[in-house]
């Protein structure tokens, strides 16, 4: 496997297809009327996804409640809530991961970039290479390091030939910030990693089929304090590119990585808004016991 | 006294000694209250008396019944008319038998000779004797070591850890017969196996491409020429483990993936047992199968298409085996399939792979080692398969590689060389140990291998 890759070309960009549908409902626009019981603006001037009245149930389970949600393009948001309110349900509905789970049943409308997802016609394929995801607990593949990154460019057929996967492998590395502590053992197993690198692997893997959407489930619960700090300055950087939604317990976090916070209580949205006013000045009562620490 | 008496009269001392032991541990602390001031639970007093009343008496007890008869034997000969005490060993272990056949009432008194009768009955008093003596020596060292343990029994008494100290022992000797049993086996094949390799030089054996095992018994008999050469068995073996293979593992891989990943847990529930149920059914029925069955469809399957089939062939053999092995396949390879961990397949998901991608390129190749182990056991399983191939494979120890043709195999060699009279120290007859010495060595280090592949496989995600 060849290290020296010519250094990147930003204007080297591989797009995944899409259907660019203008955003038929007027309810996405900001100040727009919206059934909810949520306090603070759910809608966004540019949202790359938009969630209606979402529903889940785990067979009998109510696990997410009637929420209304928009995700901004180049922006960062952040769920929090106590243990078991149904963020990681949420998080999940935006890829369809809960189809992989028998007894889940999701109700409402998701839309990516105007277009339904949860439609007869979404292939879930497209839609998981277009909102990518990281996992609380690191799960590089049992394979090198390459093969971890080049995996999903392969599936989806993103490379024409071995240059330009090498090319994407190299360009996934560095945006997450990977790269020069792996460049020169790219065929050694991605396991062998520490914690924290095997979590920017993960992360350099879903970038890697260049998604537009990326959703992050407690990135770094698993993680000490150094390689927390790492990821969250990448998630930042990463800002410029995707838009991304992280789950975190950790308020600091949430508070130094988003521009949006979104408050779940039992399954119901409870506020959302900017970051820094839910955190100096939450409306409801539910969201200040939270963040004062007086709940969860 | 009947020996079963004894016994049973030992465990009630024993059922007695527990209760009493029990009982003086709890007085001795002043009831049940004080049962905390006690080094162990009141029952481990009571299972130390037990043990000390039963372990030594019992001990002295099956010692006694494996000894006595030597005792005895010499004291008899020693009673018999002088002209009788300086026979040839031969002769005399004749006499023994006759004396022995007159205590046991098979030979009727009255038909002996008169130093026969006497003889007997010297042996009868004797027996009684022994037996009187050996009863009481037990009970009295059941008596006196349940009241010597009653006694020490005191509340600073290790009870606990004498009771367990015994148990662990008992659990060491129990594991340490499974071990020394496979040890004799290696032993006794071992010791044949050399003996042979005496007579037939062992580049012979193992390069010879003629066997013929039948020996001349006279010097002018023809067509007996003892070649041993274990080539053709070899090739045997190999071909039919080949063609069971060549079916058992994509079958049991294909239906292991299918249930692991595919089925729902109601199917799931139906098709593995099922599946299981491959493995319990007697070889010889598969036998049945593969002879009266697949090897005529085979031939005349075969006629249809003109090629010459053999009413045995090695496909029809290695078909049927291929079906019985199967499960073990299939259920190995199921449990590697299902230890993947979920997050790889969530990883693979996330990406946008479809299942069959993920099953592909994530959880084959993670579950892989696991399932080669799985193989590798399914491999030293039909090398060592004897009835299928005893009744659909045939008996022509032919060294070729055409599944079509009759081919022999280790283990029916095995077979047809120990079954009938023979003389056990022809080397007819010892050349079957070497052959299972070899298939021993050869499904030793395949299970050696398997087991390695799949533990360290197990270590992987824990
Ligand atoms: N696979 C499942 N089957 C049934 N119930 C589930 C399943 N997954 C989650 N739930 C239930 O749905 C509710 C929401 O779970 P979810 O995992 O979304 O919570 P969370 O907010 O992510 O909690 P945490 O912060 O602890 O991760 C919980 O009550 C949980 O018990
Ligand atoms: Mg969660």
């Amino acid at each position: 496997m060849s290290t020296e890759i010519a250094p990147t070309d930003p204007n080297v960009r591989i797009r995944v297809p899409r259907a660019r549908v203008a955003a038929a409902a007027d309810d996405s626009q900001p100040g727009s009327k919206i059934e909810t019981k949520t306090v603070g603006q759910v809608t966004v001037a540019d949202a790359v996804m938009t969630a209606r009245r979402v529903n889940v149930h785990y067979g009998e389970k109510h696990a997410v409640k009637d929420v209304s949600l928009d995700i901004g393009r180049n922006a960062v948001i952040a769920l929090i809530g106590p243990s078991g309110c149904g963020k990681s349900t949420f998080l999940r509905c935006l890829n369809r991961m809960n189809d992989t789970i028998d007894s889940a049943r999701v109700d409402g409308s998701i839309t990516l970039d105007g277009v339904d997802i949860y439609e007869k016609r979404q292939d879930v394929v497209q839609l998981r290479a277009r909102v990518g995801m990281v996992f609380q607990k690191p799960n590089p593949f049992p394979k090198s390091i390459y093969e971890n990154i080049a995996y999903g460019p392969r599936i989806h057929g993103l490379a024409a030939n071995r240059a330009e996967l090498d090319e994407v492998v190299q360009t996934s590395l560095a945006k997450a910030g990977l790269w020069e502590e792996v460049k020169d053992r790219l065929d050694h197993p991605g396991t062998g990693l520490s914690g924290g690198q095997q979590q920017r692997l993960c992360i350099a893997r879903a970038i890697a089929v260049d998604p537009e959407v990326i959703l992050m489930d407690e990135p770094c619960s698993a993680l000490d304090p150094i390689a927390t700090a790492r990821i969250e300055d990448l998630i930042d950087e990463l800002r410029q590119n995707y838009a991304i939604v992280i789950v975190t317990h950790n308020m600091q976090q949430a508070a130094r990585v988003s521009q949006r916070t979104a408050y779940f209580h039992l399954g119901e949205l409870v506020e959302v808004g900017a970051t820094n006013q839910i955190f100096t000045n939450p409306r409801h009562r539910l969201t200040e016991d939270y963040i004062t620490g007086r709940f969860g | 006294m009947h020996t079963s008496v004894i016994v049973v009269a030992i465990l009630v001392l024993t059922a007695l000694g527990y209760r009493l032991g029990r009982r003086r541990s709890v007085a001795l602390v002043g009831g049940p209250r004080g049962t905390r001031n006690l080094h162990s639970l009141p029952s481990y007093y009571g299972f130390l008396t037990a043990l000390w009343c039963a372990l030594p008496a019992l001990g002295v007890l099956g010692a006694w019944h494996l000894l006595d008869e030597r005792v005895i034997v010499g004291a008899v000969l020693a009673e018999l008319p002088p002209d009788m005490q300086h026979l040839p060993a031969d002769q005399q272990g004749l006499l023994l038998n006759d004396v022995r056949n007159v205590v046991s009432g098979s030979l009727p008194a009255a038909e002996a000779r008169p130093e026969v009768q006497s003889a007997a009955r010297e042996w009868r008093r004797l027996q009684s004797l022994s037996n009187a003596a050996g009863a009481s020596l037990a009970l009295c060292l059941g008596l006196a070591g349940g009241a010597l343990a009653w006694r020490r029994i005191s509340p600073e008494l290790r009870a606990r850890n004498g009771v367990e100290r015994v148990v662990e022992i008992a659990l060491a000797l129990c594991s340490m017969i499974a071990i020394l049993t496979t040890i004799g086996i290696i032993l006794s094949v071992l010791y044949e196996a050399l003996n042979f390799f005496r007579v037939v030089p062992l580049t012979d054996f193992i390069f010879g491409t003629t066997w013929s095992p039948q020996m001349a018994m006279r010097a002018d008999q023809v067509g007996s020429s003892g070649a041993f050469g274990a080539v053709p068995l070899f090739t045997g073996t190999l071909l039919i483990s080949l063609i069971a293979m060549a079916i058992a593992v994509p079958i049991g891989l294909f239906s292991a993936i299918c249930l692991a990943e595919y089925a729902d847990r109601r199917l799931r529930a139906v098709i593995k047992p099922l599946l299981e149920v491959l493995a319990g059914i007697p070889t010889v029925v598969y036998g049945f199968f593969a002879a009266l069955t697949v090897g005529p469809l085979l031939r005349s399957a075969g006629q249809f298409a003109g090629l010459e089939v053999a009413s045995e062939s090695a496909l029809s053999a290695g078909f049927v085996m291929g079906i019985m092995i199967i499960p073990f396949v299939s259920s190995l390879a199921d449990d590697m399939i299902t230890a993947v961990p979920q997050s790889l397949r969530d990883g693979a998901y996330a990406l946008g792979a479809t299942r069959s991608e993920t099953i592909r390129r994530v959880v084959l190749p993670a579950a892989l080692p696991g399932i080669v182990g799985g193989v590798l056991l399914a491999v030293s399983r039909a090398i060592g398969e004897t009835m299928i191939v005893v009744m659909a494979a045939g008996l022509a120890a032919k060294l070729t590689f055409n599944p079509l043709e009759a081919v022999t195999t280790v283990t029916v060699q095995i077979v047809t060389l120990l079954i009938g009279d023979n003389e056990f120290n022809s080397p007819k007859t010892l050349s079957a140990f070497a052959l299972g010495l070899v298939l021993f060595v050869a499904t030793l280090l395949l299970n050696i291998i398997a087991l390695k592949i799949v533990r360290k496989y197990r270590e992987q995600y824990e």
